[in-house]
C-alpha cells in the first residue's frame, strides 16, 4: 500500500442555491484542483458522493457530466457512490484504496446535493428511502422518527429523565451553532441558546425543529493522490491514515441501536489502520444529524463510555478548547447537510484544521482528526482518521 | 431459494398471521424474514407463525411526515416474545396523548395496517399494526 495523501480542498457554501448539483461540484472541484496546483488533465478518476439527485433534479449518471463539466478527458473513469448522507465518504475511501493501491495516482472524490429543489414533505420521503422501503417505511417512519426513537431508548436505558436529556441536547445545538457562526461557508452563521432549541416546534417527539439539520444544497471535493505527487504540489499534504466502514440491516434487525455495530467496527477498522485509539485524536467532524446522535456517537467511537457522553456535553468537554473539539464546522446542525457531499464538507474541515487555516474556529495543536458519517438508519457507516 | 418473501410475509399479516423464521442450527428466530438466519446467518430455517405478542421498546409520534402519509401518528418498535424487534404503528393511543411513561415497555399484539400503492412503491404495503392490551 502506498502512502496516500490529501492535495487540495474545495467546498461551496452550503444553503440554499440556484446552481445545478453538476454546476455545484463543478465549482468544489475546480478549487480542489487549483489548490493542488494540478490540471484538470491530470485527474484521472472522478467518484462523486450523491444521494437524493434522482428525485431533485430528476438526474441520474451525474458522474460522467461532472467529469465533462470541469474539463477532464474521455479517458477519465467517473462514478457516483450511493450510502445515502454517507455517500462521500464512501467515494473517499475508494479513491484512497485506489491510489494506495497503484490503480491510480491522482483521483478526485468529493459530493453533491440539493435537496433544497424539493419539498419539505418530498424531501422527507426521499430522505426516509435510506430505511427498508419493505419493512420499516411503511410505518410512515422518517429520518427525525429514527433519531427520535433512539432519543427515548436511550433515556430509558441509562434512566436519564426526558427533560434532563432534551437539556443536554439541546445543548449539542447551541455548541454546534455557536462554531457554525465561526464559519463563513456555514448555512446557519447564528448563534441560538437552549431556550430556541426547546421553544421551537416538535417534529417527532421528543425531537424538535432545532435537534434536526437543515435540507441543504451544496458540495465539497478533495484531491487524493500519493504523499510523493503531494509533497511536490502543495506545502502542507494530509495523510489519510486510516479508514473504516460498517454495515447493518433495518434498524429493527440492529436491536438497541444505542450501541451501533456498524458503527463500533468502522471505527475499530480505522483506529487499527492509523495505529491510532479515540485518546489521539484532537478534533473530529461527525454526523450530527439530529443532536442525540451527536452524543450517542461520541460513545459509540470510543470517546466516551456507554450513558456518560451528554453529561460531558453539558460541562463543554466537547467544544472548541475542550477536551476534544467536535464539529468545529458546526456540523450538518449549523454548517449544513447536504446528502451527498456531508462527507466530503467533514474532510474539508479536518484538512483545514491539522493545515490551521481555520481562523477563529481553530483547533489549538491539532495533528489528528476524525471523520463519522452516517448512511441511512447506520445502515452504512464510514470513518476516515487524517493526520500530518 | 427463499422460505418466506416479503410478499407472503405480507399476505400472512394481512391475515392476522405473524410469520417469521425459526433456526434450525441456532434456534433463534428471524422477523420480519430475510433469506438467512438473522442471528447466525443458517439458512437452514423454517417458516413459523409467532405469538404476535411483544413489549414496546421504544416510540415517537411523527409530526411532519412524508409525502402520503398524514401526521400526526405513532411509529414504535416492539420486541416480540421470540426475541426479534419489529416495526410498526401503535393505533389504538392518541398520539398527543402518547409519552415515555404510558408506551415503552406496554404489552402489545401485533396487527397490520394496509397502504395503498403509492409514488416509487412497486405495490400496496403491509406494516405492524401494535394495540397496547388494556
Amino acid at each position: 500500500m502506498r502512502k496516500v495523501a490529501i492535495m487540495g480542498v474545495g467546498m461551496t457554501k452550503f444553503g440554499p442555491t440556484e446552481k445545478s448539483q453538476v454546476e455545484l461540484f463543478a465549482e468544489a472541484a475546480m478549487d480542489a484542483i487549483n489548490t493542488s496546483n494540478i490540471k484538470p488533465k491530470n485527474v484521472q478518476a472522478l467518484f462523486l458522493g450523491n444521494g437524493l439527485g434522482d428525485f431533485a433534479e430528476g438526474q441520474v449518471n451525474m458522474a460522467s457530466f461532472c467529469a465533462n463539466e470541469i474539463g477532464l478527458p474521455p479517458e477519465t473513469t467517473a462514478m457516483r457512490f450511493e450510502g445515502a448522507c454517507a455517500s462521500a465518504s464512501i467515494a473517499i475511501k475508494n479513491a484512497f484504496l485506489l491510489v494506495a493501491s497503484g490503480a491510480y495516482d491522482i483521483v478526485i472524490a468529493g459530493g453533491t446535493e440539493r435537496a433544497l429543489a424539493l419539498s419539505t414533505s418530498m424531501a422527507t420521503r426521499t430522505f426516509a428511502m435510506a430505511t427498508d422501503s419493505k419493512y420499516e417505511e411503511f410505518s410512515g417512519l422518517t429520518f427525525p422518527g429514527v433519531f427520535a426513537m433512539l432519543a427515548h431508548l436511550y433515556a430509558d436505558k441509562y434512566n436519564i429523565p426526558l427533560p434532563k436529556l432534551k437539556e443536554r441536547m439541546a445543548m449539542v445545538a447551541v455548541k454546534n451553532h455557536k462554531n457554525g457562526a465561526k464559519n463563513p461557508k456555514a448555512q446557519f452563521q447564528k448563534e441560538i441558546t437552549v431556550e430556541t432549541v426547546l421553544k421551537s416546534f416538535v417534529v417527532a417527539d421528543p425531537l424538535q425543529l432545532f435537534d434536526c439539520c437543515p435540507f441543504s444544497d451544496g458540495a465539497a471535493a478533495i484531491v487524493i493522490t500519493t504523499d510523493e505527487i503531494a509533497k511536490k504540489h502543495v506545502e502542507k499534504p494530509v495523510y489519510i491514515l486510516g479508514t473504516g466502514q460498517g454495515s447493518a440491516g433495518s434498524l429493527g434487525r440492529q436491536k438497541d441501536y444505542t450501541i451501533m455495530p456498524s458503527r463500533i467496527a468502522s471505527a475499530k477498522q480505522a483506529y487499527k489502520m492509523a495505529g491510532v485509539g479515540p485518546k489521539d485524536i484532537n478534533v473530529a467532524e461527525v454526523h450530527d444529524c439530529f443532536t442525540i446522535a451527536e452524543i450517542v456517537l461520541l460513545e459509540n467511537l470510543g470517546f466516551y463510555d456507554f450513558g456518560t457522553a451528554s453529561e460531558a456535553v453539558e460541562k463543554g468537554e466537547t467544544e472548541i478548547g475542550g477536551k476534544i473539539a467536535i464539529n468545529p464546522s458546526g456540523g450538518l446542525k449549523a454548517k449544513g447537510h447536504p446528502v451527498g457531499a456531508t462527507g466530503a464538507a467533514q474532510v474539508y474541515e479536518i484538512v483545514k484544521q491539522l493545515r490551521g487555516e481555520c481562523g477563529a474556529r481553530q483547533v489549538e495543536n491539532a495533528r489528528i482528526g476524525m471523520t463519522d458519517t452516517l448512511g441511512g438508519d447506520a445502515g452504512t457507516i464510514v470513518n476516515l482518521i487524517l493526520g500530518i | 431459494m427463499y422460505k418466506l418473501t416479503y410478499k407472503q410475509y405480507f399476505e400472512a399479516l394481512k391475515e392476522g398471521k405473524l410469520l417469521g423464521l425459526k433456526c434450525n442450527d441456532c434456534s433463534s428466530y428471524t422477523a420480519p424474514p430475510k433469506l438467512c438466519c438473522d442471528k447466525c446467518g443458517s439458512t437452514n430455517t423454517e417458516v413459523v407463525t409467532l405469538s404476535g405478542k411483544g413489549v414496546i421498546k421504544t416510540f415517537t409520534v411523527i409530526r411532519v411526515a412524508p409525502e402520503g402519509y398524514d401526521a400526526p401518528y405513532i411509529v414504535a418498535i416492539a420486541e416480540l416474545e421470540e426475541g426479534p424487534w419489529l416495526m410498526g404503528n401503535i393505533v389504538n393511543v392518541d398520539p398527543d396523548k402518547a409519552k415515555m411513561d404510558n408506551i415503552i415497555g406496554k404489552k402489545v399484539t401485533v396487527g397490520a395496517k394496509v397502504l395503498p400503492k403509492m409514488n416509487y412503491t412497486p405495490d400496496e404495503g403491509v406494516t405492524p399494526a401494535f394495540t397496547i392490551a388494556e
